[in-house]
């Protein structure tokens, strides 16, 4: 049976005295792929930092692998922050974001270290990234962006990795190939928590799906927890839930004007 | 020969070079992590915070410098505490903080108005009074502060770049916060009695964002950055004293002509580099080798297979002249 990586008992936290959410108890297995769906101002980024421990909880306990987040082993925990808030002029290659990741080894000199530069060819190696490791960060393709962040939070072997918004500001292509390589590494056996505001991605992807708006709505396959009643519940409107082909699709349903 | 040689023979100037060297070096340096984190005008507001906080420490009876570097470590902790929630944004802090800092100073001059300790110099910069005692004290700051970015390079980096991140990955981003904000303090008091109190901004954001048109490479910026800021303070000093000009404010303007002299030739290197990216025209999305010419405009060769039919073998690739009009995506 598998072992609880992520346990919330009893959380309330939010922003100075104002709780964005209460009373929330949460477990997550680990080896599960999970995505956390809401709307704007849910609170999916609270619950996530929360977990990340850049929020501490107004009462309660969260608890990684059974350890408060900080006191977790360094580089347990991979973290991909939304491409959104990347300040994409500042000077930096993909291999120094990549080697980002290692900083939390100490080390007291600046350059890297010829294992520290193996480390990160091998990791760029398998995340297709290798051809642009040399590149600023600004000037290769959303798909090479997104991975670099991934080959930073990786490079450590996390046993968790979450993500937040991975899919958002990039093309079709570019989310599926991204949600196609987390499967992937879900296979090889990380545990991975995103959000994102992309039903159909999550109906189509993620075997686990949590409805959150200030609390849990729903949980588990996507299609079980995919009813209109929960996203209604979640959402606060009516949207409409197809099935094509097995495939999930979510939908808004057909506006009814007076 | 003998004219441009003629104010090394003055004690007060060479200790005023090596004062700007060191203090150039300094800003330099600081101002990379000013610069990137978006920060330029906190060493603006932390100089006028320091020079009320000496004052403060002057009425107090304190050294006039303990009260300043106290003063101006404390602002920079409350700048970061207030603009931490993320209603109140970086830049409305420092004007809060840092005004009401000054104001204090301010009023208690006007309250005090006998002073034996002169501020002019805090306020405007003296720079061929330097002492050896004053050069001692930038030398041991420079030091310290060299040494402290060499060790702490790393999750210096990391935080400046993605402070959440950061945190998240185990790097003690508060810690390293108040390390940098004393530094910056000292990096203050060190450069307020050379430059001054109103040019001091300039020294710490002009290397920098002069070394950012010039490299993509944080560590190069860092080291040009650095080497800027020393050239810039000793050409700038050497040139005040042949122009019989005030030295901080001529430093200032060296580093501005620098600046624009950058500006251009990274202007000119980007319009006429060739490069390439994805872009349309004639409603086709393609990308090729051009150069830029003129705004929203770039020369190329038309590659022959996106040649409209029956426009015959100037558009089918011989000619260069054509000018289109592009859509960056």
């Amino acid at each position: 049976m598998a072992q609880p990586l992520i346990r919330l008992e009893d959380v309330s936290a939010g922003y100075r005295h104002r709780p964005v959410f209460t009373h929330l108890s949460l477990t997550l297995d680990e080896g599960r792929f999970a995505g956390i769906v809401g709307p704007t101002g849910s609170g999916k980024t609270t619950l996530l930092n929360t977990i990340l421990g850049t929020i501490r909880p107004h009462a309660g306990r969260v608890l990684i692998e059974g350890r408060p987040p900080g006191r977790t082993r360094s580089g347990e925990v991979g973290y991909v922050p939304q491409l959104e808030t990347v300040d994409w002029s500042f000077p930096v290659t993909v291999e120094q974001v990549i080697l980002m990741g290692l900083y939390v080894n100490r080390r007291w000199l600046p350059w890297p270290s010829r294992e520290e530069k193996r480390r990160v060819a091998a990791i760029a190696e398998e995340l297709g990234i290798a051809a642009c490791l040399h590149h600023h960060i600004r000037d290769v393709s959303g798909g090479q962006q997104q991975r670099a962040f991934l080959a930073r939070a990786l490079i450590n072997r996390p046993r968790l990795l979450v993500l937040d918004e991975p899919t958002a500001g990039v093309d079709i292509k570019t989310q599926h190939d991204v949600l196609h390589l987390l499967e992937e590494l879900n296979r090889q056996g990380i545990t991975i928590l995103i959000t994102t505001h992309d039903l159909n991605t999550v109906a189509a992807h993620l075997p686990w799906v949590i409805c959150f708006n200030q609390g849990i709505v729903a949980e588990g396959p996507p299609r079980e927890v995919f009813t209109r009643e929960n996203l209604a519940a979640t959402y606060g409107g009516e949207l409409a839930v197809f099935d094509h082909d097995g495939h999930l699709l979510i939908a808004h349903a057909p506006a009814t004007h007076a | 020969m003998e004219t441009l040689l003629e104010p090394f023979a003055f004690e007060f100037f060479r200790n005023g070079l090596w004062a700007a060297l060191m203090v150039g070096a300094l800003c330099g340096m600081i101002g990379v992590f000013i610069v990137l984190r978006g920060m330029s005008y906190i060493g603006h507001g932390l100089s006028h915070a320091a020079f009320g906080g000496a004052v403060l420490g002057y009425t107090l009876n304190a050294n006039f410098y303990v009260g300043a570097v106290l003063t101006a470590f404390f602002a920079a902790l409350l700048i970061h505490q207030l603009s931490r929630g993320g209603k109140i944004k970086p830049d409305a802090a420092i004007g809060i903080v840092t005004t009401a800092i000054f104001a204090l100073g301010v009023a208690l001059i006007s309250r005090v108005r006998q002073f034996t300790q002169s501020f002019e110099a805090a306020l405007f910069g003296n720079i061929l009074g330097v002492t050896s005692t004053d050069l001692w004290v930038i030398g041991a700051v420079l030091v310290v502060t060299a040494v402290g970015l060499f060790l702490f390079y790393r999750p210096l980096l990391f935080s400046t770049f993605d402070r959440e991140a950061a945190a998240v990955f185990g790097i003690p981003t508060e810690r390293l916060q108040v390390g940098f904000s004393l530094v910056l303090a000292l990096a203050i008091i060190a450069a307020m009695n050379i430059v001054g109190v109103t040019m001091i901004a300039a020294a710490l954001i002009i290397p920098a964002a002069t070394a950012r048109l010039l490299t993509d490479s944080f560590s190069i910026m860092l080291l040009l950055s650095t080497v800027l800021g020393a050239l810039v303070g000793v050409s700038g000093l050497y040139a005040s004293y042949h122009f019989d000009a005030a030295s901080g404010a001529t430093i200032v303007l060296f580093g501005a002509g620098i600046f624009i002299l950058v500006l251009l030739y990274h202007h000119l290197r980007e319009r006429l580099a060739v490069h390439e990216h994805l872009h349309y025209h004639d409603g086709v999305a393609h990308a090729h080798p051009h150069t830029h010419d003129g705004d929203h405009a770039h020369r190329h060769e038309v590659p022959a297979s996106l040649a409209a039919p029956g426009q015959g073998a100037k558009a089918q690739g011989r000619s260069s002249e054509m000018k289109v009009r592009y859509k960056k995506i």
